[in-house]
């Protein structure tokens, strides 16, 4: 008779077991406001759309206390997102040589990192010019 | 034993599938000195304390891949990980996850041996050659496209760190995707095509969501989760090609 009866583990609340799991959760959940933000922006259009006085209601709505709450907490969970989506960028793409040397990790998460930093930058520089 | 003996207690997770309806905790009070690995604390546990543990190892230097476990809900290698870094602490020790248990810490690998098979580990000529034309030949840039995935040891720490495999244990998983990906970056190697398939299925690449969990644990820096991600781009190259060229790349 065959004494084998391989014991299969429970996957129940895996990500809870080990700290790397608990961050990537984390850092996968601040997608949920990338995804929220685009939804007011949308809302935004949508009001644009309608003219001058529904647009002026959006824009209302935006001063709210509740609203800037969001907004900087979104900033922080963007933030967030922004740092992990290049810190794992390395591992998915195929070896960079430059001068026969392979580019570093680092070097690839920092070139990533500065390029964000760049466009938001200048994306609110535009924004700022326009608004004068 | 001396006076200034440390004695260490090391929590075992043990399974014995003839008695055991589940796995259960078991301690042992294990002597020690500072040169000791997690290795060594369970084997003096068989040699003096209990022989009916069970375990696999055979090198004892991080080479054979026999002896990895859950030291304190971390994948690693028992050979290469040391009790001093615990004490005066317990320390846990468990068979891999996301494999069944067999019996105490061995784990059942079958699923993983018939995913080695499936990705046909070895080159597949692009063309056949005789003896008399001599050996391949490659240039070191040809080497390092591969050699990094050519390290790994099949100790399948990184199964145990990847909860896509344990949510879906016919995900392919890391170790097997490095080392499909070794064989299909050889320039000697013509076997990419029928490889593809496999990293395009239901149980291919796109399981992975990019933990990367398993680059973290790998003791021989193979970077599986480079190799899968690497194979979600060439996949989906793979896929939309098909519709710029007649013969087509995804099935
Ligand atoms: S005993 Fe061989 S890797 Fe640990």
């Amino acid at each position: 008779m065959n004494k084998r009866r391989p014991y299969v583990r429970s996957m129940d609340g895996w990500w809870r077991k080990n700290p790397f799991f608990v961050e990537y959760m984390i850092h996968e959940g601040t997608a949920l406001f990338v995804a929220a933000y685009a939804g007011i922006l949308l809302n935004g259009l949508v009001h644009l759309s309608q003219g001058e006085a529904a647009w002026n209601v959006w824009l209302l709505g935006l001063k709210s206390s509740w609203y800037i709450g969001f907004h900087v907490l979104t900033l922080i969970a963007l933030g967030y997102h922004t740092y992990t989506w290049f810190k794992i960028m390395p591992r998915t793409m195929p070896p960079v040589v430059v001068g026969g040397q392979r580019l570093s990790a680092w070097a690839i998460t920092g070139s990533g990192l500065a390029v964000a930093a760049a466009a938001m930058a200048a994306l609110l520089g535009l924004v700022w010019g326009m608004a004068r | 034993m001396s006076d200034n003996q440390k004695v260490i207690e090391i929590e075992v997770l043990r399974y014995h599938p003839e008695k055991d309806k589940e796995p259960h905790k078991q301690v042992f009070e294990v002597p020690f000195t500072d040169d000791m690995s997690v290795l060594q604390g369970v084997q003096y546990i068989k040699d003096y304390l209990d022989g009916s543990l069970s375990f696999r190892w055979s090198c004892r230097m991080a080479i054979c891949g026999s002896c990895g476990m859950m030291i304190n809900g971390e994948p690693s290698l028992s050979c290469q990980t040391f009790l001093r870094d615990y004490y005066p602490a317990r320390v846990r020790v468990e068979a891999l996850s996301h494999f069944p248990i067999e019996r105490d810490l061995v784990i059942n690998m079958e699923g993983f041996m018939e995913k080695l098979e499936s990705i046909q580990p070895y080159i597949i000529p692009k063309e056949p050659r005789t003896l008399q034309e001599g050996e391949y030949l490659q240039t070191p840039e040809q080497l390092n496209e591969y050699e990094q995935f050519s390290s790994c040891i099949n100790c399948l720490l990184c199964y145990a760190a990847c909860p896509q495999f344990g949510l879906n244990s016919s995900f392919i998983g890391p170790a097997a995707t490095a080392l499909l990906h070794r064989y299909n970056v050889d320039s000697r190697d013509g076997g990419k095509a029928e490889r593809m398939e496999l990293i395009n299925s239901e149980e291919g690449v796109f399981n992975c969501t990019a933990v990367g969990y398993c680059s973290e644990v790998c003791p021989k820096h193979v970077d599986p989760a480079n190799a899968v991600n690497q194979n979600k781009t060439i996949s989906a190259a793979d896929y939309f090609l098909r519709f710029l060229t007649p013969k087509g790349g995804a099935k």
